[in-house]
């Protein structure tokens, strides 16, 4: 098989509704370049997972998508807009349409889970507490946590219910686009697979768009539509599991082909 | 039915009423929506909730038409909701099962009793933070002890670090106010002692107030409040990052590694910085002398040996080891009380500095009145 579908793959999904669109991105610290050209699309409605070994800026696409980091070069369009010249309330419009859970969930460790999830609203809609109140709630138990959650401070909840949490502040706004970053890392594979579910299932009953840097195997079989491989400072190729079998790469090889990875296919 | 996004109208048909959405059913126009479909009152007979004129329903706009639906049901209607995609109808079930999932909170306990069985927490826990401070005290004391018995497992760099840390960089700061306290002292004392020609006397008055009390006492005050903040928040940050149990982990003691590093430090800093002090003062005070008054530095040197011993000296200086003890034994305490979230380091700080400023008052006060009695 041909060691450059990138291109071709890349080519066809560009015809189609992208929700981010992402040409030419180049990101540097210091000397190191991180990010040289880098080309991404990701389609509305899908779910895309991230993968690529550490080091490949996995982190940094996402923080640089969401505008916690400025590129040096290139163009980002999220909605059809160029987030990196937009005015500042264009800019707040537009962070109101998407959601971002960190790693470990980066609560406000001071507030309650519910007062969490009520922080967004607070600061971006007009609601009455009664109905702040109501809809936390419901965004407790609708990311699958106990309601007594809601009470809890985020230092007396685990990880798991963390994270679970964090998702519920991410969905505070109802947001059209959730980014993930690594969902499942530090929760046990019981926990894991739960949360790919509620991802799942929360990605096709509200109609979001998921962006998820992920090494977690099973997460990648089990939610993603598309997979991208960030390596060699760009997208290295992007596809479904399938496609991605096929890829001759020996870093994408040795991801795909290795001992953990026939293991999630087994399962 | 407002100036939102979103219509609601109710019509009665043949088959019975329909309300009717049109528009964005979304959480950014809910509060107008809410209450217009609050104002819905039942019916006997069905309701049909129409969506078919909905652009756009997310879980808020889900929440509203479940809780309408479910009121109007309780009140004795028969609701269907009508209109609905694939899509909706997804939503509006698994906003359904949240909500299925939500329990009643538990009722709060009444405010007198609230208030009453605060109080009484309040009193137990402050007997309990206080024979908690008097063990850690206990510990820290044992371990230093402990240290000095065995001095090759003193821990020189840390130690070192502390030292010019609390000690060497609070010269400046400590100097220059102990120096403008002396002014102040020189100054008024002059312009009052002045009034019945006991201008001379301005030097006891200078050298007894900032050597016996001023001169320690206002440098306690600002290492507890530069240093004793410190420990609070480093101590608490490290709690935070787990660091703490990282070290217990490890078969390190925390108490030797982060505590008694920081107390040797103060204890032997304070007394320097306390010194620095008293002679910044008499320089401010000595200063202020000769200028309102023309006693010469001679003079004013001459005067201090004859009216004032070195007890006078000592006695202050006696107090510095205690102070230092009771602010690096109240920072770390309140460093190692930290738990959970980043508001706690900052109220554990606050606390740290309270406290050590009230104790080390304490402390003064006890001394005052115990040198007094001994008739020094």
């Amino acid at each position: 098989m041909d060691g450059a579908p990138a291109p071709a793959a890349q080519a066809v999904p560009a015809e189609r509704d992208a929700i981010i669109r992402v040409r030419g991105l180049v990101n540097r610290f210091g000397t190191q370049t991180v990010h040289d050209g880098l080309d991404l699309d990701v389609m509305r409605g899908e779910v895309l997972g991230i993968v690529g070994g550490s080091g490949t800026g996995k982190s940094v696409l996402l923080r640089t998508i969401t505008g916690l980091n400025r590129p040096a070069e290139g163009s980002i369009e999220v909605f059809g807009q160029d987030v990196l010249r937009v005015s500042a309330e264009e800019r707040t419009e537009i962070e109101k349409r998407w959601g971002v859970l960190f790693q470990d969930g980066a609560l406000f460790s001071s507030l309650t889970v519910a007062q969490n999830i009520m922080a967004p609203m607070r600061e971006h809609l007009k609601l009455p507490q009664r109905l702040m109140d109501a809809l936390a709630a419901m965004k407790v138990t609708l990311v699958g946590l106990p309601s007594f959650a809601g009470a809890k401070f985020p230092s007396e909840l685990s990880g798991g219910m963390r994270k679970r949490a964090g998702l519920a502040r991410a969905l505070s706004l109802e947001p059209e686009i959730v980014f993930l970053d690594e969902p499942t890392a530090g929760l046990d594979p019981i926990g894991a697979a739960a949360f790919d579910e509620l991802i799942r299932q929360l990605q096709q009953s509200l109609g979001l768009t998921v962006f998820m840097v992920t090494h977690d195997l099973d997460s990648l079989h089990a939610i993603c539509d598309r997979i991208a491989v960030l390596a060699e400072k760009k997208v290295l190729v992007t596809g479904t599991m399938a496609d991605m079998m096929e890829v001759d790469h020996p870093w994408v090889r040795e991801y795909f082909h290795g001992p953990r990875a026939r293991a999630a296919q087994g399962g | 039915m407002s100036g939102a996004q979103t219509d609601l109208t109710l019509e009665d048909t043949r088959d019975g009423a329909v309300l009717r959405f049109a528009g964005r059913l979304v959480v950014a126009g809910l509060a107008p929506l809410e209450r217009a479909a609050a104002a819905v009152k039942a019916r006997p007979g069905p309701i049909a909730l129409d969506l078919s004129r909905v652009e756009a329903l997310d879980t808020a706009g889900a929440w509203l038409l479940i809780t309408l639906r479910d009121r109007l049901t309780a009140e004795g209607a028969q609701v269907t909701i009508e209109g609905t995609g694939p899509a909706e109808a997804s939503l509006i079930e698994t906003v359904e099962k949240a909500l299925a999932k939500i329990e009643p909170a538990p009722p709060a306990p009444s405010g007198f009793l609230n208030w009453v069985a605060g109080v009484g927490e309040g009193v137990a826990g402050a007997w309990a933070s206080f024979l908690d401070l008097l063990a850690f005290l206990g510990v820290t004391l044992a371990r230093t002890a402990g240290l000095l018995v065995r001095p090759w497992r003193m821990r020189a760099a840390p130690l070192v670090h502390h030292m010019q840390e609390v000690g060497f960089n609070a010269f400046p700061i400590v100097f220059l106010m102990s120096f403008l306290i002396g002014i102040v002292l020189g100054f008024q004392g002059a312009s009052q002692l002045q009034q019945f020609g006991a201008e001379v006397f301005v030097v006891t008055l200078i050298a007894v107030s900032l050597l016996r009390e001023l001169g320690i006492l206002l440098t306690a005050i600002i290492v507890a409040g530069r240093s004793g903040s410190a420990f609070a928040a480093s101590i608490g940050s490290m709690k935070i990052r787990e660091e703490i149990d990282a070290m217990r982990t490890l078969g390190l003691d925390p108490i030797e590694v982060l505590v008694v590093p920081r107390t040797l430090a103060l204890l032997i800093m304070l007394p320097v910085l306390g010194f620095i002090a008293n002679m910044a003062g008499l320089l401010g005070g000595g200063l202020m002398a000769w200028i309102e008054l023309g006693v010469s530095p001679g003079m004013f040197v001459t005067r201090l040996y004859d009216t004032t011993g070195v007890w006078q000296l000592a006695i202050g200086m006696i107090k510095a080891p205690f102070f230092a003890i009771i602010i690096a034994v109240v920072g770390c305490w309140q460093g190692m009380l930290v738990g959970g979230s980043a508001e706690s380091v900052g109220q554990r700080t606050t606390a740290a500095v309270v406290m050590a400023i009230f104790a080390v008052i304490i402390i003064d006060a006890v001394f005052s009145i115990f040198f007094s009695e001994m008739g020094l």
